[in-house]
Formats: structure tokens, C-alpha cells, sequence
């Protein structure tokens, strides 16, 4: 099935590479949003387990949040760069 | 009592309308919008001429007239020595001077001349572009609120500030005291002046980025050469000052033997280690500012693709088009100060770490 929706796509004049780029894109958001859905939960249930600690729980979460983003943004990086070559 | 009364409801209703003016901004970026074909909107040509630099300083389209301001460029060719004239000169594949902008290939978009054998070749370009303009007017910007903060402690000494200068000892002190000290440990004093103007260089670049009208716009972190350089600047802070433990571990970690003779595993991962951190410091700036201006001009396009579908859609289209885009501009502000703070952190967090002691 795989191959017939590349062989579709090949022949539309799409172009692989734009083909791997947005659907690369949209993996990387999956990666994304279940890097920084996990990071939430902790938070969350970090704050529940101690309410007077939430301050530094959400400082932590708001970091690692921005690193987990980090990863995520060098696969669209990499996705513009197939996009537009 | 009736005074104060009246005094307060005045208050509150200038900021339901101040709010409301602000919100209004952001219908006025569309008016940018350039059609390639009649009836077809260019997105993709719309979104990176905003975020590409540029010879001028495109302001806005006025009745089909375009409103932009042209640049000085600055060149030196190796046959021909230094030339400087504006960029209105070189305005729709004008030659001037034997100069030209290059349509396509390796230079395209860029300045080339044909040099005597009738290649096209670059010459040394040292033009104000608009990213140059506008890290001039941020770097500007910075060494007014710096100075005068400076200034106003050494006139009033033992007082505390209130106001602005309240403002930056807060930001200054949440730098100096959260981020400095506690990443880098005792030897904070010769890089706290370079975290700090890091911190406050990244946050005021990534604002004047989101302003949409003519002083902001000017993509600046979200251009990678910029955020190369300082990465290139946290690199040199961290590996020119480092203790020789911190080269020992490097080559010859404690790890077991096995990984170190006959191939040295270790060290080589070690070794690639102190290139991808700083690496992953210019991604990571430069990934997070430029997907956020691209989506915040995407979502502005949509109104203009849906301008030829009928009213209802193109109602509703900028309806949800607006809502979606004061969201992004809000996240784009959160952004921008986190990165700033993220970028700061991490450069102390590696400074801090390359002082190992034994």
C-alpha cells in the first residue's frame, strides 16, 4: 500500500523529496508533542504530590520543555531543507 | 469620593481600548502581501521574503506602488576595488556599475558582476542589509537601556530603584543570581558582563522580530549565521577558558579500558560532544524564532488564499485567521524570552561544567 501511494505520488509530479519533507514534518510534531505531553504529566503530578514545591516544578517544566522543542525543531530543520532543495 | 469614582472608570475603559488597538495591529502585516499570478497568492514566496534578508527594507504595498526603503550596498570586486551605491539602483535586474543581482544558481538572490573572463562571480559584499540595519537599531536599542540603567546607579548610590530601572535590576539581578552563579559555580566574574549580554541581545532581537511594522520585522535570530556566531561565541568562552581536566576527561576519560585502546571510542565521542552542544545552541534559536514567524505569516496568507473563494469563507477564514494569530503572537512572546533564558542557562550550565577541578 505503501508503494502505491508512492508511486502516486511520484507520478503527480509532487516529488518524493516533498513528500518525505511534510510527512517528516508531521512525525517530528508527534515527537514533539509526546516528548512534551510526558514532561507535563510529571509536572503536574509533581505539583499535585507537593503544592508548596510548584514554583520550581514549573521552572523545571518550562526548561525541559524548551529542550524537548529543541529536538523536535532539528527535524524540521532538516524537513525545510528537503523541502526547498 | 465621587472624583475618584469617575477617575477609575475613565481608567478602565482606556484600557479596554488600548487592548483593543493592540489587537488590531495585527490585521495591518496583510497589507504586505504581493500577488505572483492574478487570483493566486504566493505563500511560500511571501513567507521567506519576510524571512530572508534582503538588499531593501520592504515597508508595504500602497496602491500597487511598493513602499520600501533601499539600503546602501557596500562591495569591493577584485578587478574593480570598492563601490558603494544604493539598492534602488539594482531594482528590478538593473545593472549598475556592472552589478547585478543574480536571478538563479548558486548566487541567486545576491549580488554578482561578470569579471573580464565572463563568469559570474560575488564580490566581497559588505552591504547594510536589513538584517545588518536591523542589528544595528537592536544593538542601539540595547546600549540605551543598558547605559542609562548603568548611569542612574552611579548617580544614586544606596538608593533603591523604582520604575524602569526597577525593571532591568529585576531581569539583571533573575540573570545574574539564578542563571550565572549557580551554573558556573565560584569563577563567575569574567563571564557574567558575556551571559548577560547574550541574555539580553537574544530577548531584544527575538521582540523586535515579532513587531510586524517598519523598525521591528527585521528576522534576526531567526537567521542561522546570526545564532552561528553565538554559538561561536559561547564555543570560545567555554573551550578557551577551560581547565586541563576538562581536556583529560575529554581524551582520556574514566571510562573502562576497552572503550578507550585500541579504539579510542570514548575519546572520539567526547571529542564530537564539544562540537554539538554549541551545535545544538544555534538550532535550537534559530529553529524556534523562524518556525514561529513562518507560522505567524502562514496564518496571515490564509486570508488572502481564501479572498477568492467568496465572502462567508473569507469571513470566517479571517475571523479564525486573527483569533489564531494573537494566540501565536503570545506564544511567539513566551518564546522569545525563553529561548533567550534557555540559550543563556545552557552557556552557563557548559561554562560552568568545563571548569572541572580535580
Amino acid at each position: 500500500m505503501l508503494s502505491a501511494i508512492l508511486l502516486q505520488a511520484a507520478t503527480a509530479g509532487m516529488g518524493i523529496a516533498k513528500l518525505g519533507a511534510t510527512v517528516g514534518a508531521g512525525l517530528a510534531a508527534i515527537g514533539a508533542g509526546i516528548g512534551i505531553g510526558l514532561i507535563g504529566k510529571g509536572a503536574v503530578e509533581g505539583i499535585s504530590r507537593q503544592p508548596s514545591a510548584a514554583g520550581d516544578i514549573r521552572t523545571s517544566m518550562l526548561i525541559m520543555g524548551a529542550l524537548v522543542e529543541g529536538v523536535a525543531l532539528f527535524a524540521i530543520v532538516v524537513c525545510f531543507l528537503g523541502l526547498f532543495q | 469620593m465621587k472624583r475618584k469614582k469617575k477617575m477609575s472608570r475613565i481608567k478602565n475603559n482606556s484600557l479596554l481600548w488600548f487592548t483593543f488597538l493592540l489587537l488590531a495591529w495585527i490585521c495591518f502585516p496583510a497589507s504586505a502581501a504581493a500577488e505572483s499570478k492574478p487570483g493566486e497568492v504566493d505563500v511560500q514566496d511571501i513567507v521567506f521574503s519576510h524571512i530572508k534578508d534582503a538588499y531593501t527594507w520592504h515597508i508595504t504595498e500602497w496602491n500597487g506602488k511598493e513602499i520600501s526603503i533601499p539600503l546602501p550596498i557596500l562591495l569591493k570586486s577584485e578587478e574593480r576595488g570598492w563601490d558603494l551605491f544604493l539598492s534602488s539602483h539594482l531594482h528590478h535586474g538593473n545593472v549598475h556599475h556592472n552589478y547585478y543581482i543574480a536571478e538563479e544558481g548558486d548566487h541567486a538572490g545576491k549580488v554578482v558582476e561578470k569579471n573580464s573572463k565572463g563568469e559570474e562571480v560575488k564580490p566581497l559584499d559588505l552591504s547594510l542589509t536589513k538584517n545588518v540595519c536591523g542589528l544595528l537599531l537592536s544593538c542601539g536599542i540595547l546600549l540605551f537601556i543598558v547605559l542609562r540603567t548603568a548611569r542612574w546607579y552611579k548617580k544614586h548610590p544606596n538608593e533603591a530603584p523604582g520604575g524602569f530601572t526597577g525593571l532591568m535590576e529585576m531581569a539583571v539581578m533573575f540573570i545574574h543570581e539564578g542563571v550565572v552563579k549557580e551554573g558556573i559555580g565560584k569563577e563567575y566574574k569574567p563571564f557574567s558582563s558575556y551571559l548577560l549580554t547574550v541574555f539580553f541581545f537574544i530577548l531584544i532581537n527575538n521582540l523586535i522580530g515579532i513587531i510586524p511594522v517598519f523598525p521591528g520585522g527585521a528576522n534576526i535570530t531567526g537567521n542561522i549565521t546570526i545564532t552561528a556566531v553565538l554559538a561561536a561565541c559561547t564555543f570560545l568562552a567555554v573551550n578557551l577558558f577551560a581547565t586541563k581536566a576538562y581536556w583529560k576527561e575529554i581524551f582520556w576519560p574514566n571510562a573502562p579500558i576497552f572503550l578507550k585502546l585500541p579504539l579510542p571510542i570514548m575519546p572520539f565521542v567526547e571529542f564530537f560532544g564539544v562540537f554539538t552542544k554549541p551545535f545544538a545552541l544555534m538550532i535550537r534559536l534559530f529553529a524556534n524564532i523562524m518556525a514561529g514567524h513562518t507560522i505567524i505569516l502562514a496564518l496571515t496568507c490564509l486570508i488572502f488564499i481564501t479572498a477568492s473563494m467568496g465572502t462567508a469563507i473569507n469571513g470566517t477564514m479571517t475571523v479564525v485567521s486573527v483569533l489564531f494569530t494573537v494566540f501565536m503572537n503570545c506564544l511567539e512572546l513566551l518564546v522569545a524570552c525563553l529561548q533567550a533564558y534557555i540559550f543563556t542557562l545552557l552557556s552557563a550550565n557548559y561554562i560552568g561544567l568545563a571548569k572541572v577541578r580535580e
